[in-house]
């Protein structure tokens, strides 16, 4: 049964997504920056390297453990900078208010959407405001733009992927997903889950001074890691295999998985990042990495590998092998 | 995390491989069924078929509840899903399952008031929040599930709550499975049981099995060294001989049960034969809402009109859930049959074997 209508899983950052936006959206827009689908689109202006990038924030609840959807708005749109290699320089904002949300509320989301640009050194140079009836909208929606620089020599991009390229994590994986669900469903745990909402510029900044062997930054959020790795792979003549052994969930994240039913590779993240570099610079980076906030956790997942072309394995803890899909269907709407 | 990691020792897995590999050394293919859909799960989420030899055939059994709903029940959801003033809560699994022109998903889209829910509990809640709304919850599932719904019923009617409705398609997980050895359309060598029913229904339930029709029985777990240690537990009693009910799972199974939810279950439900997907209509292996509780059953307090039944062409899903087909034998598989856009329900819940092919495995 063909979808005729946008349904919640079209926005779920999997497959469904991946398709509305390769089939109605990329022919209709078709220029070769936009072809890239890149998390920040990369050109050059009168001499000058820029990235440019533009998310919408409509998470619910908009307090979360960890953050809310002021931060989220700033430091999302930072890392879809980040993953470009370029540093976040000046941001647009637009707020969607729903009639009837509370002032204060609104005060809150915009202090902190302040502190963090702030925290960042990036600058709000334009914004906009508009308000809909009450039932129209869910109290705010903010969408943001980010501008930035790319300096000379960097050059993060997936036709720079090899075979035998190491796969890097900065940390835990799937903390934004679940802190945002547990408080949506009003779970409890023994300990609470803090989403990871960060900027990762410090630490990507880092990372491309202490080496030229980084291929390809991308940030694993809606959809999670697995999501991720399949876009990368898609239709290329590689395919990633990943150690689950080595892949970094905490405890918490992993018991709330369980009991829910889901599978952390799936879960979003908001301060994570997934590197791929040459080998025989794994050390140099693995070490800026872990001398960054942000990357204390840092730690190699898996490779790139000429078979399966197109796909990503998965060797088990227990020893065997599993292919690791797209993310199908909606698992947690409105996470970002 | 404790009690998982234990469960998923790289050493111990290996250590039990290789006792399975001696027991299955130089015999003829073994073929052993896995019940439920979540031990399928974790044969393919842990790729413990690259543990075991290649003569120890594992086939995934019809114990996947959304699986084995026939069409005419999601048609009928639907229907109710369409009338004003109702409210149709549901599992997140059943949501995506396409009925004959429409699903819950795309009912919702449409304008349809239709939730998921994590408990027949949380439906309640909302009916006691709606009193201007008729909720009806959709009562699927098998033993697992059936005590938490009538919990649900018991409740209603202890609240006085008259807008909480259940469409109730419980069914019962062994008169299926002696419909699989008693039908002679597969050679199963061996039943690993599925754990979660046992817990309520206890192992003593599948003795029939192996006394009847001489077919060794283990209930087992769910992690890794669960199913690989029941699958060793099966192949010792092919090798030895015995036919017999053994217990892997005693961390959590009783040979009796769990009375209280047993009980529970007498009190609301009544046996009834029951249709399933692909098996057709099997004596004694459903449950439906007993007379004491009948003003609670959707069917009988509210009718409505169901679109005439359409079955897809191609669609092999009633075999794949009798074992005598894979999800690679049918045509549609990845093609025209995705997860995105499902033709049969198999594909659909997280516990369907297709779905799970899909999802885990990369055999085209």
């Amino acid at each position: 049964m063909k979808a005729e209508r946008i349904l919640l899983a079209h926005g779920s950052g999997g497959s469904l997504s991946y398709n509305l936006i390769r089939e109605l959206f990329l022919p209709r827009f078709y220029n070769p920056i936009l072809a890239t689908l890149a998390d920040a689109a990369v050109f050059s202006r009168q001499g000058m390297r820029l990235a440019i990038t533009t998310d919408s924030y409509v998470v619910d609840p908009i307090f979360f453990p960890g953050g809310d959807i002021g931060s989220l708005a700033i430091y999302g749109t930072i890392n879809d900078l980040a993953m470009g290699g370029a540093e976040p320089l000046y941001f647009s904002i637009g707020f969607i208010l729903e009639e009837g949300f509370f002032l204060e509320e609104l005060k809150v989301v915009v202090n902190s959407v302040r502190e963090a640009a702030q925290q960042c050194g990036v600058e709000i140079i334009t914004g906009d405001t508009k308000v809909v009836p009450r039932g129209k909208g869910d109290k705010v929606f903010i969408n943001t733009t980010g501008l930035g620089a790319v300096r000379e020599g960097v050059e993060l991009s997936v036709e720079r992927v090899c075979v035998r390229d190491k796969i890097i994590i900065n940390g835990f994986i799937g903390e934004h997903g679940i802190a945002v669900m547990s408080q949506r469903e009003g779970l409890e745990f023994d300990t609470i889950i803090k989403s990871d909402a960060a900027s990762l510029w410090g630490l990507v900044s880092q990372m491309l001074e202490a080496s030229q062997g980084l291929h390809l930054l991308r940030d694993p959020t809606r959809g999670g890691v697995a999501t991720v790795l399949n876009e990368v792979v898609g239709g290329r003549d590689f395919g990633i295999r990943l150690e689950e052994i080595s892949l970094p969930i905490g405890e918490g994240v992993l018991a709330a998985c369980e009991l829910l039913g889901l599978d952390p590779l799936y879960v979003a993240n908001e301060g994570k990042l997934i590197a791929f570099c040459q080998p025989d610079e794994v050390d140099p980076i693995l070490a800026a990495m872990r001398r960054h906030l942000y990357g204390r956790e840092a730690r190699v997942i898996g490779e790139v590998v000429a078979n399966p072309a197109g796909k990503v394995i998965m060797k088990t803890r227990v020893g065997g092998t599993r292919l690791l899909d797209m993310l199908t269907g909606e698992q947690l709407p409105r996470i970002c | 995390m404790r009690f998982i990691d234990e469960f998923r020792d790289s050493s111990l897995a290996g250590a039990l491989a290789r006792r399975i590999a001696r027991l299955a050394e130089g015999s003829p293919e073994i073929t052993l069924m896995e019940v439920c859909g979540t031990h399928t799960v974790t044969v393919f989420k842990h790729g413990i078929k690259d543990l075991i030899p290649d003569n120890v055939k594992l086939l995934a059994g019809p114990g996947c509840p959304v699986c084995v709903t026939p069409t005419h029940y999601i048609d009928k959801a639907i229907a109710y899903a369409r009338l004003e003033g109702v409210i149709v809560a549901t599992f997140g699994d059943l949501f995506r399952v396409p009925g004959s022109s429409s699903s819950l998903e795309e009912e919702r889209a449409k304008g349809g008031d239709v939730r998921i829910v994590y408990s027949p509990l949380d439906a309640l809640r909302l009916a006691q929040q709606s009193r201007d709304k008729m909720v009806i919850f959709l009562g699927v599932g098998f033993e697992t599930t059936a005590p938490l719904v009538a919990v649900s019923i018991m409740e209603a009617k202890r609240r006085g709550i008259r807008n909480y409705y259940v469409l109730c398609a419980h069914k019962v997980m062994p008169p299926p499975m002696e419909a699989l050895v008693s039908d002679g359309e597969l050679r199963i060598d061996g039943f690993l049981c599925p754990g979660h029913v046992s817990t309520i229904i206890g192992w003593g339930a599948y003795r029939f099995l192996s006394q009847k029709y001489h077919i060794p029985c283990v209930v087992a777990g769910f992690e890794p060294l669960d199913v690989l240690e029941g699958i060793w537990m099966l192949l010792r009693q092919i090798r030895n001989g015995t036919v017999q009910v053994d217990n892997q799972y005693r961390r959590a199974v009783r040979e009796e049960g769990n009375p209280k939810a047993l009980s529970l279950m007498r009190d609301v439900f009544e046996m009834a034969d029951s249709e399933w997907r692909g098996m057709g209509v099997i004596p004694g292996s459903g449950l439906t809402i007993s007379d004491k509780y009948r003003d609670y059953d959707a069917e009988t307090s509210m009718e409505v009109a169901v679109e005439p039944l359409y079955s897809p062409p191609g669609c092999i899903c009633g075999s794949v859930l009798r074992g005598v087909k894979s999800p690679l034998n049918c045509p549609l598989f990845r093609k025209v049959c995705t997860p995105e856009s499902p033709v049969g329900a198999c594909m659909v819940s997280s516990e369907g074997t297709c779905s799970i092919y899909y999802k885990y495995s990369d055999q085209i």
